[in-house]
């Protein structure tokens, strides 16, 4: 997702923000979605998990970190990386430019493996196809899946989430943040250290 | 930001969001896939009314790996040296759609001239402007030393990394040189110490007003050794006036010599020695120095293309700003 957008304050900050997601809900959300990738993929054999600057990538290792402990031969320093996709966004030419965030691939590369791309939101469905053609120029996977925390609807494009962790009815006028302890390090209550939080559009005065 | 005239306008944070997406941008050359997606259907003019190989280069292959469509142009055999003025040059091009203009021209506020006056509507890039400014290779130096200090330091990354605190000498022709101008802006901005060395008749008037020091011996700017020296090139071609003796005593006091650098090595020194290029060996650089191991020269010349790349992806990037966009979706997308 887009990660300028997503700096506003803490999710007490506006009255009309809503947490739907607690640390504990992330957590287990993460748990199930290392459990579907192990199953889709019969075993840990030649994955690779890839998160999309800024929050895919502590979402990538989190993920990575809970297969292995459910599969000890799972090395997640080795299998796990970051992929931006910047450069091939389709609005670079409306947008502001942003700086490009690192593109971390594991050193075995991702040719013939499987390749799980992990993002935070999943919304028009534009940041995963830029993420696709980034993909093409670095290797060819075997497969790619997609593994998002939240799916909250409005695809602009036909792409789809393998493991989604929390289906999510918005409206597109609201607006859906994750905070991470890793991203976001502004000060919050204990429990929600790692939230989702949906914001509603501030009602203009006399509207 | 809508051109690069000079690095004098350039904020801190400016430029270091340029430097940063450079560090990208030099990531894509290590890759089997050298390119990227991000210019693709724009159009860059390479306008050269001064011969240059290495900026023309350098600026052709950033603008190629960001898959921009790339016209050159130079003065030699083009209807510039049929009389055609600069306006009728600028407006030929924009006619043709250009989306940027990289100029380069003797004139110094040329680029300047074609960014203010409405000629043309692309973004404007100086590569170099009589004896003004050169800000692209500025960031290239800065993007340099930047790593420099990294290595230096044992850090990690350059990300976010500024000079503050390093101590540069900037050696030679500071009188015709573009270079150090904007390379004095640049680094100060960034946090550097600079200091000038070179003969009183290759000063420039006013340089009393500069951000820096001036000392007149070398020797002497090189005890306690700095962080970097920059030799510059004795531009030979505007050596139309008597400005040192001779070539060997010219190499004797200001150039960097097989012994200069041994002093160098004797005191342990982390001194990186930097060229803009093209060299004059045996004038202001020596071939013991410019094929030492301090030398920087090379990364010089890789980290400018990814400068010029970060550059023109800046500037070209959300320009129909203007225009409007999805109403759905103003902000996430």
């Amino acid at each position: 997702m887009n990660d300028d957008t997503s700096t506003a304050g803490p999710p007490t900050g506006p009255a009309t923000a809503r947490v739907i997601l607690s640390a504990a809900d992330i957590d287990r959300a993460l748990t199930r979605i290392a459990h579907e990738i192990l199953e889709s993929n019969k075993g840990s054999s030649d994955l690779v998990l890839l998160g999309i600057p800024r929050r895919g990538y502590p979402l990538a290792q989190r993920i990575a970190e809970k297969i292995a402990a459910t599969d000890p031969d799972f090395d997640p320093a080795a299998s796990t990386g970051q992929l931006d996709v910047t450069m091939f966004r389709d609005d670079l030419r409306k947008n502001p430019a942003r700086t490009p965030q690192p593109t971390r691939i594991p050193v075995q590369g991702i040719d013939g493996r499987t390749v799980v791309l992990v993002d935070d939101v999943l919304y028009s469905g534009r940041t995963v196809r830029a993420a696709l053609d980034a993909l093409v120029d670095v290797g060819r996977p075997r497969v790619v899946r997609l593994a998002v925390l939240v799916d909250r609807g409005h695809r602009e494009l036909p792409i789809r989430a393998d493991h989604v962790g929390k289906n999510l009815p918005t409206s597109s006028q609201e607006k859906v943040r994750v905070r991470l302890a890793e991203t976001d390090p502004d000060p919050r209550a204990a429990e929600h250290a790692d939230c989702v939080v949906i914001e509603a559009p501030a009602r203009a005065a006399g509207a | 930001m809508r051109h690069l005239l000079s690095t004098k306008d350039l904020s801190y944070d400016e430029a270091l969001t340029i430097l940063d997406t450079a560090d990208q941008m030099a990531a894509v050359g290590q890759r089997s896939v050298k390119k990227l997606p991000a210019l693709r259907g724009r159009t860059v003019v390479n306008l050269f009314f001064e011969d240059s190989t290495r900026t023309r280069i350098s600026f052709e292959s950033a603008a190629k790996r960001l898959s921009a469509d790339v016209l050159n142009f130079s003065a030699k055999g083009s209807s510039v040296s049929k009389g055609e003025s600069l306006k009728d040059t600028a407006q030929t091009l924009a006619a043709m759609s250009a989306d940027a203009v990289v100029i380069r021209h003797s004139a110094s506020g040329s680029p300047q001239q074609l960014a203010e006056s409405g000629w043309i509507d692309a973004a404007v890039v100086n590569a170099g402007d009589g004896t003004h400014e050169h800000p692209t290779q500025a960031l290239l130096d800065a993007m340099t030393l930047r790593q420099h200090r990294a290595r230096t330091e044992g850090r990690a990354g350059t990300r976010g990394l500024d000079l503050e605190g390093m101590h540069v000498v900037i050696v030679g022709d500071v009188l015709h040189s573009r270079v150090a101008r904007s390379d004095l802006w640049l680094l100060t901005a960034l946090g550097a110490r600079v200091t000038f060395v070179a003969p009183p008749t290759l000063l420039p008037v006013g340089i009393a007003d500069w951000p820096c020091e001036v000392v007149f011996s070398l020797d002497e700017a090189l005890d306690p050794a700095p962080d970097a020296v920059m030799m510059l090139r004795v531009q030979r071609e505007r050596m139309n006036a008597a400005f040192f003796p001779t070539a060997q005593e010219y190499a004797r006091e200001w150039g960097l010599t097989p012994e200069r650098v041994a002093a160098l090595d004797a005191a342990g020194a982390t001194t990186a020695i930097m060229h803009p290029g093209p060299m004059n060996r045996g004038l202001e650089i020596s071939s013991a120095a410019a094929d030492s191991p301090r030398s920087t020269v090379l990364d010089q010349v890789r980290n400018g293309v990814s400068v010029r790349m970060s550059v023109l992806y800046l500037l070209l990037s959300g320009d129909d700003l203007d225009t409007p966009s999805d109403p759905a979706h103003p902000q996430e997308r």
